[in-house]
């Protein structure tokens, strides 16, 4: 079958971007061509601000070298600008005739500076902002003159000013608005930075209007064109400027498309597949005017690009739904963080922490108990962090009080959300020999060599080459600081919608809806319904979808074994080595001789190389060999035990402590209300692990508040407390409730877990499950209302009879034998 | 031309989107069928730290090894990128839904 034909006009990020991801997905169902009309090869324009101060070179800038097209079989013609698209004839052509004809066309031809419309705009030595060009005439102007001036205040402006200042100029910023930044900051924020620029050199003049700019005594340059010498101000004051930069707005590049008859706004007019009004021509990156907005930074670019890559790819699912977007500053030394609706005002609520001395500001907007702007300046690490608040649109009552001071004060310690602002210092000034990834031994050095190296630009992809932070997570907050550090500018932030795996575009909760409300009940019927990508998902996705689909059809879902990873596949924990560990259950912690000798008969009988009591209350084999395993289980099933689970994402342990039985201070049978909690979970399948904690006292013994669900037994009942977290970030526990019955905790129990079940993702445990749903809604579905917590408890109840049959059990009796013998012995 | 075919088993003996092992004297040997009932067979050593790729979740044509999950290319034996290394491959056929397996490996692995 002949290859269609794919034009891309604008050689930039948004456009090659798209193409990146059309290679990956449909890497032979085009021939592209692609027009810019720069002379380079795509680069990192957001990196223009750190060539222009000298701390980079352009050739580092490169994304995509020469080679990189011709490896790909694309036709790169660089330097021509096309003018001309014939969309009944479907070609292209441009400035010097080179025509290339298509069957699907892609603009992505960006936007160009707004230059004021004063008079003497034109003379030599007045400039936009935008290409290698630009910054290549600031360069060769601040080698031979002395004053510039940059009419616009804003990122690009300041970025542009640092540069000049940077590479020894004299030089003033002229501002419209009575503060910088004034569509990111607010007032006292800007003039915090301010007075830091100013500290810097750089002189402002503020709520100024240019009228005029006046030719100098330089002599003309090579165009015989006068060079510009000064710069009037309405109020008539002049000052010297042998070099002008305006960065007062962009304008999307949309003539040519209007040319051709393509409907434009503001930008060109695109849906949500990118399509414009002629739907074999794409439009995307900041040319474009989707529903009524016209974005400037890359992320939402990007966005734009994988929908449209993906429809190019005739996979035709993915919608491109509007982004919200967050703003940085690239000036090294300062840290500047605004997004969303951060001036506040009717029906807003504000909560601002003001350090003037310190050169600090916050000011967080909150609407209806959920975050709708921030704007941060001097200590920007949980940017981030508020970014995802208000993505998800996450109910922070709970943590409102707190939510000023970071995510570390909401029990998200260690390194894990972010470094603190004196631990980013320390991070930066380490030598390139630290390690950052204690998993994977992965050094600083590494990950910034390979995010120069392989152009990385998202945290998933430092992931992928490095494997720093790909194991545990817990160093996510490093690698993301060095990755803004490298890169600068904020295109490392997270979409604004998180699919699931690569295999789909749909979130967690899309699908966990579907399935639910269309009735879907298989894997395959799923992944039809929802059009994934892949013939049979991924490692990621399959067991994702098997829980989910087990969860919504507890009685009818037959469970795939091969959606299951291995432990829980062969229901034993896999080692290093490729034996397994088997933890039988010991209900509530508690065991008895006869259990003791059971389990040394077949230490002794299989030779078992390690026996060891775990942290969680009960006794590990480790080093068994996969063919033994239903030998092993079914000596400790005859002897009455079951499948402790230590494999799976099911209910693990209950710990208890002594309780009122023995111990001097116990105040309920904490033991024996473990062992009925036990007895009542065991069995159950999770979104992730899941462990239960009881203790007899507030003394806490059993360590019930760093549980999923923990009990503090109390004189007149029982404290609940859910949320709980030990291993990689502690979280301590929110308290649920009191209740005064040992029935309460049991019901309590049940309707909390099952609506665990019900709502959080696939390996989000229950502390940040809690944090993005927020305490009260739990409240409300498990406390607050009688009938919620009665049929959730109930709906729990009828998932377990199915799940509380004993899988070694099974496997001692002959199911999935074949899991555990060689097809064939050659040997 | 590979005249040492050895008959291992059945097909319905291996599951689907699974794999089963096939013990020799020189290692182990992870024989692998897709969804599409493709039987594919590499040493079950990945190519990171030795993990049983066997064990690992089959999807597509590729497996994730199950100690680390790097994926692995069934059809050749490859890791994908940007992890590098590869498993050796034996030649497999399947007549009348009765799997043989060539003990020769037709890449030329380090490790096989
Ligand atoms: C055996 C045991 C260590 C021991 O010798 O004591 C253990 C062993 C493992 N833990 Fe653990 N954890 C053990 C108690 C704990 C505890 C303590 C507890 O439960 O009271 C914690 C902290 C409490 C918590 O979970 O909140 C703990 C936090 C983790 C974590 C981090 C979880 C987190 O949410 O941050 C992981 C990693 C994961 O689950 O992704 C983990 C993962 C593992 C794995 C499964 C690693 C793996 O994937 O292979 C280890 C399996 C070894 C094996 O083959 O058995 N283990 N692990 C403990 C088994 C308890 C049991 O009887 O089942
Ligand atoms: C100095 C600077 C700093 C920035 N910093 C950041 C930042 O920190 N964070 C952030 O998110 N964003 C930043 N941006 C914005 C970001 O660079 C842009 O949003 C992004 O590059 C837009 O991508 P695009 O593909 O739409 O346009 P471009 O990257 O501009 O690509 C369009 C290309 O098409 C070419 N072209 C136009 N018309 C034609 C034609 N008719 N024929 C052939 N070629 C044509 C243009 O010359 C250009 O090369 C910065 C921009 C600048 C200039
Ligand atoms: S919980 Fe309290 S009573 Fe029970 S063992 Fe601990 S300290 Fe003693
Ligand atoms: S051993 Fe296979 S991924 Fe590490």
């Amino acid at each position: 079958m002949a290859r269609m034909k794919l034009v891309l006009v604008g050689n930039g990020m948004a456009g090659v971007r798209a193409l990146e991801e059309l290679l990956k997905a449909a890497p032979d169902l085009y021939d592209i061509t692609v027009f810019g009309d720069e002379p380079h090869p795509n680069y990192n324009r957001i990196m223009l601000s750190p060539v222009l101060a000298g701390e980079q070179a352009v050739e580092q800038i490169i994304l995509n070298d020469r080679d990189w097209y011709a490896s790909h079989g694309i036709v790169l013609y660089t330097g021509k600008r096309v003018v001309r698209i014939d969309r009944r004839e479907r070609y292209v052509e441009a400035d010097d005739g080179t025509r290339a004809g298509y069957d699907r066309l892609l603009l992505a031809t960006g936007s160009r500076p707004f230059m004021l419309p004063v008079a003497g705009a034109d003379l030599d030595g007045v400039v936009g902002f935008r290409d290698i060009a630009d910054v290549e005439r600031m360069i060769d102007a601040a080698s031979r003159y002395r004053h510039a001036v940059v009419i616009g205040g804003g990122l690009l402006g300041l970025e542009a000013a640092n540069g000049l200042k940077a590479r020894g100029m004299d030089v003033s910023v002229v501002h419209i608005a009575d503060w910088l930044l004034e569509r990111q900051l607010d007032e006292p924020a800007a003039r915090l930075l301010q007075r830091n620029l100013e500290a810097r050199g750089l002189k402002f003049l503020l709520g100024r209007r240019t009228a005029e700019l006046l030719p100098g005594t330089a002599e003309p340059g090579a165009g015989g064109n006068a060079r510009v010498g000064a710069i009037r101000f309405k109020d008539g004051e002049e000052i010297p400027a042998d070099l002008v930069v305006m960065a007062v707005g962009i304008r999307p590049n949309t003539a040519l498309a209007e040319s051709a008859g393509l409907r434009c706004e503001r930008g060109i007019v695109v849906n949500d597949t990118m399509q414009t009004f002629d739907p074999r021509i794409y439009a995307i990156g900041e040319c474009v005017s989707h529903r009524g907005v016209a974005y400037g930074l890359v992320a939402p670019l990007f966005e734009q690009a994988r929908v449209c890559a993906n429809h190019l790819a005739e996979h035709g699912v993915g919608r491109y739904q509007g982004s919200m977007v967050s703003t940085k500053l690239k000036v090294t030394g300062i840290d500047l963080f605004s997004a969303g609706d951060f001036m506040g005002g009717e029906g807003r609520e504000e909560i601002v922490f003001q350090d003037p001395g310190r050169g600090a500001y916050k000011k967080l907007v909150l609407k209806d108990n959920r975050l709708a702007g921030a704007c941060l300046y001097g200590d920007t690490l949980d940017g981030a962090w508020y970014f995802e608040l208000m993505r998800d649109g996450t109910d922070v009552s709970d943590f409102r009080d707190r939510l000023l001071f970071g995510r570390h004060h909401i029990g998200d310690s260690g390194n894990c959300g972010g470094a603190s602002g004196e631990e980013k210092t320390r991070l930066l000034s380490m030598p390139d020999s630290a390690e950052i990834c204690g998993c994977n031994g992965v050094c600083k050095g590494d990950i910034i060599q390979a995010i120069r190296d392989k152009k990385l630009f998202t945290l998933d992809e430092v992931r992928a080459h490095t494997k720093a932070s790909a194991s545990c997570g817990s160093c996510t907050g490093l690698v993301e600081t060095l990755l803004a550090a490298t890169v600068g500018g904020d295109h490392s932030t997270a979409p604004s919608r998180k699919p699931l795996c690569a295999c789909t575009d749909h979130t967690h909760d899309e699908i966990r809806a579907a399935i639910a409300g269309q009735g879907l009940k298989t894997m395959a019927e799923t992944m039809a319904a929802l059009d994934w990508k892949t013939p049979d998902g991924c490692g990621k996705c399959r067991p994702a979808l098997n829980y989910y689909l087990l969860c919504a059809w507890p009685t009818e879902y037959v469970d795939d074994a091969q959606s299951r990873f291995i432990n829980e596949r062969a229901h034993g924990n896999i080692q290093k080595d490729g034996t397994f560990s088997v933890v039988p259950r010991m209900w509530g912690g508690l065991t008895n001789p006869k259990e003791l000798r059971a389990i040394a008969d077949v230490a002794e009988k299989f030779r078992v190389p390690e026996v060891k009591i775990t942290g969680g209350q009960r006794i590990d084999l480790f080093g068994i060999r996969k063919e033994d395993l239903p030998a092993v289980w079914k000596d400790l099933s005859d002897a009455g035990f079951v499948s402790g689970h230590a494999y799976g994402k099911a209910l693990r342990t209950v710990k208890t402590c002594v309780g009122s039985q023995w111990c001097r201070f116990g105040t309920q049978d904490s033991t024996g209300l473990g062992v009925r909690l036990e007895r009542m979970t065991w069995g159950s399948w999770m979104p992730h692990k899941f462990k239960l904690a009881v203790s007899g006292c507030p003394r806490n013994c059993a360590e019930a508040t760093i549980k999923d669900f923990g009990v503090v037994c109390v004189d007149s009942g029982y404290e609940l407390h859910v949320g709980g977290n030990g291993g990689i970030k502690v979280r301590v526990t929110d308290l649920l409730c009191r209740v005064a019955t040992e029935a309460e905790v049991l019901e309590h129990c049940a309707a909390f877990t099952q609506l665990y079940r019900e709502e959080a993702h696939y390996l989000e445990r229950t502390a940040p499950w809690l944090e993005r749903v927020g305490l009260h809604h739990i409240r409300a579905r498990v406390v607050d209302d009688a009938d919620s917590r009665a049929a959730l408890a109930e709906r729990f109840r009828v998932s377990q009879i199915p799940a509380q049959a004993d899988p070694w059990k099974a496997r001692t009796e002959g199911a999935l034998k074949r899991e555990f013998t060689p097809l064939a012995n050659l040997a | 031309m590979n005249d040492h075919w050895i008959p291992v088993g059945r097909l319905d003996d291996i599951p689907r989107q699974g794999a089963r092992v096939v013990t020799t004297p020189a290692g182990d040997i992870a024989l692998f069928r897709t969804l599409d009932d493709q039987v594919f067979a590499l040493r079950d050593r990945c190519p990171h730290k030795g993990g049983p790729l066997s064990q690992g979740i089959v999807h597509g044509r590729r497996v994730a090894c199950p100690l680390h999950d790097w994926k692995i290319e069934l059809d050749s034996g490859l890791a994908v990128a940007p992890d590098q290394g590869c498993a050796a491959r034996y030649p497999t056929r399947v007549e009348d839904g009765r799997v043989s397996l060539s003990l020769t490996p037709d890449t030329g692995c380090p490790n096989a």
